[in-house]
């Protein structure tokens, strides 16, 4: 069962804003779908393997080789709220 | 001179390449019906005077593609999840409406590069999350065979377009089932490919273990012309990209009987909640499997009904962490805010429709201190066992088949306010999902008036056995796709308004 709490502690980790009549549907939401997944509690994988990706078995590297990247006015076109050479954003200390 | 919209999509590539029919003509025949549909089915169309620039015939300005490459013209709609540079990519979401991405999808350079145009970009669930495209941004899409009907999801738009011949082919994207499905409730063809065969770079990522790139169409020698040109050589801008040859290794399918061929009906997943009419034409397909000279038996895969469970831990996990790029800092749209963080929530707030944020919250929550272990860890436990479930029963047997989706399409607004309930459309797929392997959905009837989808699976890298049973299969059962296609003339020679009001 999710409570307000453990729904407004998750939406910090998500860096998610919720309205206040946003919590309660939400924790109930949640509760009921959790309750759903409590299944996969009911087998016995005692030594069973976890698979994070079924065939990327290793990490491959490309050659370490030099190349153009995107252009900064490409990459600074899309944004919100740029300046000429970087995103700009409200100061971290604000 | 016939329609060019009745032609399936190898027939008009063909014609193009012999300079039967113009690339042009094809293109304006499909853009003049898209523009005139009623599904909202696009996000975005080519040739929009309103994206001067980016929205040239084709896409990008490129220009005609000539008659010596292999689509020669052939004009391909794009679910929105891909990336094309300077097309409006969204994502079906409020957070990226009107973003114009600096790079092209390479699954879509493929396709462009083997001569396909981009007539469009289709409507979607939000970042693919959903299961019948009512979480989308842009509208719900309504069901070429019934308007007051869902399409199915996440690639819904794409599924539409198909069925109600406003594009030839299109491309999709399939997580937990979001291409097979879609085209299941569309009465259409939808592969999911074998996981790495096809680059995800350009693809706006939503699970990353489990999203892959396939082809919707209107049958399955037009699905496989796609796939040819989807898949290639290894992306070094993809990690998880597996090469393949395309269409050195993979031929259009040809097979007309299955004899030797053993087919497993996993009794899983014929449990409650299949309907009786999906049933029916499920059985009526197999019998046709026997007739074309199949073996049909039984097969176990024991923790198929463990798979819904797991994937809503695995993939809303995921996406929290895939989506957490949102922040409107880079690209996007933003909630101004005096301070960084809640720049970054109100943003999230504002941009996330519900669906995406409870996808968010709930993967927040299951890889969060204290919980991790018992649900992203068992999670990942649970995909070994049901990988192992495919491996042992492909001892036995060659495809897997079931129905795609349990049911036929559903009311609009049926199921929206039930989450679970949204979640079990997609019981049937989710299983080939985790265990990576391929999987088509090929129609193969009629319940109520509703098209039924017949899925085939086989080991990784078995399309080509896959697409030869689909094909067979298809012919024997000779599903009729004109109800959604509105194009009463294809049968009597063509009329050259192709119904476009």
């Amino acid at each position: 069962m999710i409570d307000r709490d453990t729904v407004l502690h998750v939406a910090a980790l998500a860096r998610l804003d919720l309205h206040e009549d946003e919590i309660e549907p939400m924790a109930r939401e949640l509760s009921a779908v959790l309750d759903h997944l409590e299944t996969i509690g009911e087998l016995d994988l005692d030594g069973v393997a976890p698979t994070a990706h079924v065939l990327a078995s290793e990490s491959r590297l490309r050659a370490d080789q030099p190349h153009t990247s995107l252009p900064r006015e490409v990459a600074l076109d899309q944004a919100p709220d740029a300046s000429d050479d970087g995103f700009r954003v409200p100061s971290p200390q604000a | 001179m016939t329609d060019p919209i009745s032609l399936t999509a190898v027939e008009a590539a063909a014609a193009l390449r012999r300079g039967e029919l113009s690339p042009r003509e094809l293109f304006d025949a499909y853009r003049q019906r898209a523009a005139a549909d009623d599904t909202n089915s696009f996000t975005w169309l080519a040739d929009d005077p309103t994206t001067a620039g980016a929205g040239g015939f084709g896409g990008e300005d490129r220009g005609v593609p000539g008659a010596d490459t292999v689509l020669a013209g052939l004009p391909v709609a794009i679910k929105d999840l891909f990336c094309i540079t300077g097309v409006p990519t969204a994502a079906c979401s409020n957070l990226l409406r009107g973003y114009r991405p600096p790079y092209t999808a390479t699954v879509v350079a493929r396709l462009q590069e083997a001569g396909a145009t981009i007539l469009g970009k289709t409507n979607q669930d939000e970042f693919a999350m959903g299961s019948s495209n009512e979480n989308s941004a842009f509208g719900p899409v309504r069901n070429p065979w019934d308007r007051s009907r869902v399409p199915g999801g996440s690639s819904g738009g794409s599924a539409a377009a198909v069925a109600a011949g406003l594009a030839p082919v299109a491309l999709g994207t399939d997580t937990g089932g979001s291409v097979r499905q879609p085209a299941a409730l569309c009465g259409v063809v939808g592969l999911k490919p074998t996981y790495g065969t096809v680059s995800r770079y350009g693809m706006i990522a939503f699970a990353s273990s489990l999203d892959q790139a396939g082809p919707i169409s209107r049958t399955v020698a037009d699905t496989a012309l796609l796939f040819q040109h989807m898949t290639g050589p290894v992306d070094p801008r993809d990690a998880t990209s597996i090469g393949w040859g395309g269409a050195d290794e993979l031929g259009l399918p040809t097979a007309e009987r299955l004899d030797g061929l053993r087919i497993g009906v996993p009794v899983e997943l014929l449990g409650e909640g299949v309907e009786p009419g999906v049933r029916a034409a499920f059985d009526a397909a197999l019998r046709r499997a026997e007739d074309l000279g199949a073996e049909v038996t039984d097969v176990a895969l024991p923790h198929a009904r463990h798979a819904l469970a797991a994937y809503y831990v695995l993939a809303p996990a995921e996406a929290s962490s895939n989506l957490s790029r949102f922040d409107g800092v880079r690209y996007g749209n933003r909630v101004d805010a005096d301070d960084l963080v809640s720049l970054y929530t109100r943003t999230r707030h504002d941009g996330f429709g519900p669906e995406v944020k409870r996808r968010i919250m709930l993967g927040t929550f299951a890889l969060s201190s204290g919980y991790y272990d018992a649900y992203y860890g068992r999670a990942q436990q649970v995909r070994t066992k049901i990988v192992e479930d495919f491996r042992a029963a492909h001892e036995q047997v060659d495809l897997i088949a079931t129905p795609t989706s349990p049911t036929v399409a559903w009311k609009l607004g049926e199921r929206v306010d039930d989450p679970l309930a949204m979640y079990q459309a997609d019981t049937s797929t989710l299983p080939f999902s985790l265990a990576g392997v391929p999987a088509i959905s090929i129609p193969c009837g009629l319940s109520e008036g509703l098209p039924v989808g017949l899925q085939l699976s086989g080991p990784v890298f078995s399309e080509q056995r896959i697409l030869e049973a689909a094909h067979a299969l298809e012919q024997a059962i000779g599903f009729d796709g004109t109800p959604a296609l509105g194009l009463d003339a294809v049968t009597d020679g063509g009329a050259a308004n192709g119904g476009a009001a």
